[in-house]
């Protein structure tokens, strides 16, 4: 079968720098072709230029056959390639058929022929098996409504291919399964696609091909049938990954953390646990069980009611700062939001939390520059260059540098919310032996995650929670997924899912 | 989005945004050159003293607003908050007199009354802003009405005067100086130092930046965020006040004609300087530069007869869209 996309020997530079090496990448109408790799590998250089939105320094790209030069998205758009990028692109305040119809509305004379848009939107959305209202704005819409509109209006475009550029990253298990059933229906339609993601079991269950990208260089392209998970990450790490995990620390005896009967109106109930010294303890439930909003009310950035002791004095409540100076700091699960400033220099992002270190009236600016030093050899963080802005970091190296920022405030508690999301799995191997430093060194980490392995592999205890209250606690052997599961979702109930 | 692609293409353009930082200074330049080449007396004492001594006002009320700007905020109301306080001054320096007398008491309290009354005006729009959370450009909407309003009121629909003899007395701190410098200029340099300084190495200018950049990352970063945001407008406020201990002494009159387009003119100043409108990033000697930037065109077009003076707000206007167009060029080349 001529394949409807084939890009060969693609390369690209930017400036000096190539990082694309000579990549071969082709999609047949009807298959699910993964691309993966470690962040920096050079995926999403890949999916622009299929997607029109770069143009190749050197190779070639052929629409069925022929050879095509892509001017811009449009002229890829006009072949019937679209790209859904992992911010969407949504105008929140229109309706769902308005962006569908969005630069190409139906006209009737001078006027707009909203009937037609608004049958042909649901015709559009009823092909993907979603019951969304056209007539809906897109802000009241959930995170996968929002990426089935996108689907529906690249559909509207007559979309041969479409290049889903981390789809899932935001979405929770259930809402995963909607998509990945969405898009077997797509490819029984005809439809190619080009999926990316960090989650390899996705990337198993999904896709018919896979192509691993590393460093910019086409690794291999396989069926994904017979193509284990293991054998996936090892390619797109270049090396045997035998211990993701690092050993577990042995906690101490002493209690550094005493939470009593904390309630966070609306999210929280009576909620109360023990942290010792040395230990890493687990976190886990179901999205929307309340354990971001849990730990939030813990270092003082939501109003809650109950206490708080740190190393048995009580902390006063509503005041992160106060949190701090006792040795207690949160790292935020939403690093672009909440974590890091991405338009502000690697400097000032990492000193913020801890700036009054660096001098009360004049900032030493030379101490900054150290700690960055510093921060940079501890945590290894890839820069290219000392003055880039954050926003310009892969992933895994933003996280990295949240990390580095929160360490600063010399905190003896670190609650580590979602460490290692939309990271690579070679950082997530640091970042898992970062955490496990910590714990050697005495400090004592929660580490929050929606990942069971996760929580399983770093954590000699695990407290789960269930909508809103702490449904059970697990130690040693005790600590498997099945246990877990059934202590999140409360014993006799079917329904729920974790993500 | 998050490989090297993005890495790769904004690892560059450091070197480019010089343009960006050296714009306005640029701009400075080439108005001082044709000043001087158009008036032999354009570069004379008198007329540099008169430039910058009128620049002053503007300037001192700039360097407040730069933080406000830079913190993610707007204030709108610093022009008619200046007549405000300069009829409470004035009516309170005339009250005084029984008691005090002419003489430096006299003037020493009208200074603290002004230095109050800005700095209580100032917060009032912090805490509106900050605490009970309402939009800054509401904000001091309302308040601009408010203050202009009030003075009018105060005034009974005329002028406000201080009287004579304190007047004659309080003259000279408009018109004297030290060394020759005059006083509105010694403030005006003090104050936008003190601002270089706090913007560039206090703690206090990198939280407004990152207040300004991204509110909930400070947030999460354990900055204060309402203390900073009150902060700034408190400060503000408390300029307009120092503003105002110069301007009085000049006229000795305060109206509901008092101040009138200074918060658009202070606005424009900062923005010209290079401050980002929406926030996040601010730097104070760009705002010197934007004041002197505006107060320059006015004096060359009153000095040579080229261009009627009446067309100077048009210019000024030309100036701030055109800064702000070569602002958004510099960053889309980030």
């Amino acid at each position: 079968m001529t394949p409807v996309l084939d890009a060969r020997g693609i390369t690209r530079s930017f400036g000096p720098i190539e990082v694309l090496h000579g990549v071969d990448f082709s999609l047949r109408p009807g298959e699910v072709h993964a691309l993966i790799g470690e962040n920096g590998a050079g995926k999403s250089t890949m999916m622009k230029i299929l997607g029109g939105y770069l143009a190749p320094t050197r190779g070639e790209l052929l629409v069925d056959g022929a050879p095509v030069r892509f001017a811009d998205q449009r002229d890829a758009e006009a072949a019937g390639i679209l790209m859904i990028h992992q911010e969407f692109n949504l105008a929140l305040q229109l309706t769902v058929e308005e962006n569908i119809f969005l630069g190409r509305e139906k006209r009737r004379g001078l006027l707009l022929d909203i009937r037609a848009m608004r049958r042909e939107a649901r015709a559009l959305l009823d092909r993907l098996n979603c019951p969304v209202d056209p007539a809906t704005r897109v802000r009241d819409l959930s995170v996968p409504n929002r990426q089935m509109v996108e689907v529906a209006r690249a559909l509207g475009r007559n979309a041969r291919v479409l290049i889903m550029d981390e789809p899932t990253a935001v979405l929770t298990g259930r809402e995963t399964d909607i998509l990945l059933r969405q898009i077997e229906r797509l490819k029984a339609q005809g439809t190619a696609i080009l999926y990316t993601s960090h989650k390899l079991d996705e990337i198993a269950r999904i896709a018919d091909r896979v192509t691993v990208l590393r460093d910019g260089t086409h690794i291999t392209t396989r069926p994904a049938t017979g193509f284990s998970e293991h054998a996936m990450a090892e390619a797109m790490v270049g090396r045997e990954l035998s211990d993701l995990f690092p050993p577990k620390p042995v906690p101490g005896e002493e209690v550094v953390l005493e939470v009593e009967n904390l309630a966070v109106p609306g999210h929280v109930r009576g909620a109360s646990f023990r942290l010792r010294r040395g230990e890493v303890l687990g976190f886990a439930g179901l999205v929307g069980a309340g354990r971001t909003e849990l730990m939030e009310a813990v270092v003082g950035l939501r109003p809650s009611t109950g206490t708080v002791r740190v190393n048995g004095a009580a902390l006063r409540p509503g005041s992160i700062r106060a949190a701090r100076e006792a040795g207690l700091v949160y790292l935020t699960e939403d690093r672009k939001e909440k974590g890091l400033l991405l338009g502000k220099s690697l400097t000032d992002n990492l000193t913020l939390l801890a700036l009054d270190r660096f001098g009360r009236l004049s900032i030493d600016a030379d101490a900054e520059d150290r700690a960055l030093t510093q921060a940079i050899a501890d945590f290894d963080i890839r820069v290219n260059d000392r003055e880039m802005v954050a926003g310009s970091l892969s992933g895994g190296n933003q996280q990295k540098l949240l990390l580095a920022k929160t360490m600063l405030a010399e905190p003896q508690i670190v609650i580590i919310d979602e460490p290692t999301r939309g990271i690579d799995i070679g950082t997530k191997q640091q970042i898992y032996g970062f955490i496990a430093t910590l714990a050697k060194q005495g400090k004592s980490v929660i580490v929050v995650s929606s990942e069971l392995p996760e929580v399983i592999g770093l954590s000699a205890r695990v407290v789960v929670m269930g909508r809103g209250h702490i449904a059970g606690e697990l130690t040693g052997p005790e600590i498997t997924e099945e246990a877990i599961l059934r202590r999140a979702m409360g014993v006799g109930e079917r329904s729920g899912e974790v993500a | 989005m998050t490989d090297t692609t993005a890495t790769e293409a904004q690892a560059k353009p450091r070197r480019r945004l010089s343009f960006h930082v050296i714009g306005p200074l640029l701009a400075l330049v080439a108005l001082i050159v044709l000043g001087a080449s158009l008036n032999s007396n354009f570069l004379g004492y008198g007329n540099v003293t008169n430039v910058l001594a009128r620049s002053a006002f503007i300037g001192i009320i700039a360097v407040g607003m730069t933080f406000v700007i830079t913190a993610g905020g707007i204030d709108l109301s610093v022009g008619s908050m200046a007549a405000f306080v300069a009829g409470v001054m004035i009516l309170a320096m005339n009250a005084l007199i029984p008691s005090l007398g002419i003489g430096v008491p006299l003037v020493l309290a009208g200074m603290a009354v002004a230095l109050v009354t800005g700095l209580l005006a100032g917060s009032l729009n912090g805490f509106l802003v900050a605490k009970v959370g309402i939009e800054p450009f509401i904000v001091t909407l309302g308040s601009m009405g408010i203050y202009r309003s009030l003075t009018t009121w105060l005034a009974d629909g005329g002028t406000l005067s201080l009287d004579f003899a304190a007047r004659t007395f309080y003259r000279p701190v408009y018109y004297d100086g030290l060394f020759g410098v005059a006083w509105p200029i010694i403030v005006f340099a003090l104050v936008a130092i003190l601002g270089e300084f706090a913007m560039r190495k206090a703690p206090f200018g990198r939280h407004c930046a990152a207040l300004g950049a991204n509110e909930q990352v400070a947030r999460y970063s354990a900055v204060r965020v309402d203390r900073v945001r009150m902060t700034t407008y408190a400060l503000l406020g408390a300029l307009v006040g120092l503003a105002t201990i110069m301007y009085v002494p000049r006229l000795g009159s305060a109206s509901g004609s008092t101040g009138v387009l200074w918060e658009l003119e202070a606005i424009a100043a900062v923005i010209i300087g290079g401050t980002v409108l929406k926030g996040g990033f601010g730097r104070v000697w760009g705002t010197v530069i934007g004041v002197l930037i505006l107060s320059l065109i006015d004096n060359i077009l009153n000095l040579a007869s080229i261009v009627s003076p009446y067309l100077n707000g048009a210019i000024q206007g030309v100036i701030v869209i055109v800064a702000v167009v070569l602002q958004r060029e510099g960053k889309s080349a980030d």
